[in-house]
């Protein structure tokens, strides 16, 4: 179903016609609204009135995560907080959340955009839609419910975790549709074998899956194990939430919202925008947000668009599955982990610089992170109680900062392998 | 008396220990006596030798994490319920044992190594034992 066919299926000239009109009126705006966008577009000499169409893009100012960081929490909201009516947030690289704001007016442009992907997805009013994303700060739970309720199908509000109960809501309220992370999806798959429950038993028939990345043959998995279509649907906070794009049942990339969220690709290192086609970071500026809306912001995810039509009918620009990040940051268990917040943990620790590597591993369907620390002087100890004690403390000191389960192992000195003088921080050893 | 003890700490990997010991080797450092803590995933080699500072030099150039801890030296008898004796004398005065290994034995003497909570109280305990 194609929840909005003006929309969803307008020729390019429309599109470029109606985003011209709001990226006119974003840029008035923020310039007048929120004085780090003015400093920034003064410093290279821009004025509002040099944006003349989506052509002029390019021009702008970008924004990175610091932006919203540096104005904590609401610097970069451009109406009263008597406006905005909700708050979520991210974890961000140093402890320190980024946090956005919704209008009312935000909350019904986000729920358009989910329901307009969970029409890609194909489901209907009649389906039964089992929201297994957390519902809380994170924008997974609540930007899935509130898309489905605007849809009409119904809603199982059941929240992250819970697996057995997942199931069995599952079997006594027949839900058709299940939304959470791929990685759960395939945990959900593991615990129904051990209950004994058949999928073919189930009315599972679509999952929407988001939040980490996943590869091809993980589909294939999901979509073996639960007897389920699984789509992918793609989103972040700072943008919306979940709905920035979503793919269609062609399964052929994800179909951007794009009369609201203007997609870049540009080049990481140069900052230019790529040739069609051609794969570099995703860039994203909002155009119709009202609580804290965003130019170009940078996603270190990267893509490519496609622009040509899909089989589906629809218009809308397509994003490939996202291939890689242009920073340092994982995606854990949908957790987005940045090394220098593990760094920032370890330094309060100690009085000299820590030594460590993260390992990422996926050791049957969940994500699993290790952490190797060098037991330098500073943190040996004689005693074995001692060096125990300080591997619990490194341990619930990141469990808490980062909000997922660490391993710590602690190793010699100068085992972790450095390249140029400077460690490598990082081995990512999921095949995603 | 109280002498200095060297740690090290090793991971559970091959190799390790027999490094250690041909780095001391090598500098021509004498090992009289030494005890292993092992945990899953790592160990501490406590060690006591001919010349702990020079020990610690070498193995730090070597890069081993590397401290050194004053432990105390104490004879007992060498006969059954020598040990028992030293220990029960020990406990009468409140003095509480970290850990303690066993460092060399003759006839009549067997000589172990303590390292208590207290080692200035423990020292002046032991100063009036004679085993």
């Amino acid at each position: 179903m194609i929840w909005n066919k003006t929309i969803e299926c307008a020729s390019r000239d429309e599109m470029a016609a109606i985003q011209s009109e709001r990226l006119i009126r974003t840029v008035q705006r923020v310039y007048h609204n929120i004085p780090s966008y003015r400093t920034k577009m003064q410093e290279m000499g821009l004025v509002p009135g040099d944006i003349k169409s989506v052509e002029d893009i390019s021009k702008l100012p970008f924004t990175i995560k610091s932006d919203l960081r540096d104005n904590y929490p609401f610097g970069m909201f451009t109406v009263p907080m008597s406006e905005i009516v909700r708050l979520h947030a991210s974890s961000g690289t140093t402890g320190k959340p980024t946090v956005v704001g919704y209008t009312r007016n935000d909350l019904q442009m986000w729920a358009e955009v989910v329901t307009r992907s969970l029409g890609m997805a194909g489901v209907h009013q009649k389906d039964i839609v089992q929201v297994a994303y957390g519902y809380g700060l994170f924008t997974g739970g609540l930007g899935l419910h509130y898309g489905t309720e605007n849809l009409g199908a119904t809603v199982i509000p059941i929240s992250g975790g819970n697996t057995q109960k997942q199931i069995q809501l599952m079997q006594d309220f027949g839900s058709t549709v299940i939304a959470c992370t791929p990685s759960y999806a395939l945990f959900l798959a593991e615990v129904m074998k051990d209950m004994g429950v058949a999928p073919e038993s189930l009315k599972l028939r679509v999952g929407i899956f988001g939040a980490e990345p996943w590869s091809e043959s993980m589909r294939k998995e999901i979509e073996n194990k639960l007897k389920i279509k699984a789509i992918d649907i793609y989103g972040l906070s700072e943008v919306v939430g979940p709905g920035v794009s979503c793919e269609c049942e062609y399964q052929c990339g994800m179909h951007v919202n794009e009369d609201h969220f203007i997609p870049e690709i540009i080049n990481p290192e140069t900052l230019e925008p790529v040739a069609p086609g051609e794969i570099g970071e995703l860039v994203f500026s909002t155009i119709t947000k009202e609580g804290i809306p965003i130019l170009r912001y940078r996603t270190r995810d990267l893509t490519r668009l496609i622009y040509d039509k899909c089989q589906c009918g629809r218009t809308l620009v397509r994003m490939e599955k996202c291939m890689g990040r242009s920073d340092d940051m994982l995606i854990i268990r949908g957790v987005n982990v940045f090394p220098s917040q593990v760094e920032s943990v370890l330094l309060s620790m100690s009085e000299t610089e820590p030594h460590y590597l993260l390992i990422v591993d996926r050791v049957g369907t969940l994500d699993v992170l290790k952490l190797m620390v060098e037991v330098q002087e500073q943190f040996f100890s004689d005693e074995v109680k001692e060096l125990e004690a300080l591997k619990k403390k490194i341990t619930s000191n990141i469990q808490s900062t980062l909000g997922i389960s660490v391993d710590v192992k602690l190793v010699e000195p100068k085992t972790i392998e450095r390249t140029a003088g400077k460690a490598k921080r990082v081995i990512d050893n999921r095949k995603i | 008396m109280i002498i200095k003890q060297v740690s090290v700490f090793l991971e559970n990997k091959s190799g390790r220990l027999s490094e250690v010991t041909r780095i001391l080797g090598d500098a021509g450092i004498n090992i009289s006596a030494f005890t292993i803590a092992d945990t899953s995933d790592f160990g501490i080699l406590r060690m006591v030798l001919s010349d702990p500072d020079k020990a610690c030099t070498v193995l730090k150039a070597s890069d081993f994490s590397v401290k050194t801890t004053d432990v105390l030296l104490a004879n007992s008898s060498n006969k059954p319920g020598g040990l028992a004796e030293l220990l029960e004398l020990l406990n009468a005065k409140g003095a509480f044992i970290e850990y303690m290994y066993a460092f060399s034995m003759n006839d009549n003497k067997a000589t172990i190594v303590i390292r208590p909570t207290n080692i200035q109280k423990c020292a002046a305990i032991l100063e009036e034992y004679k085993g």
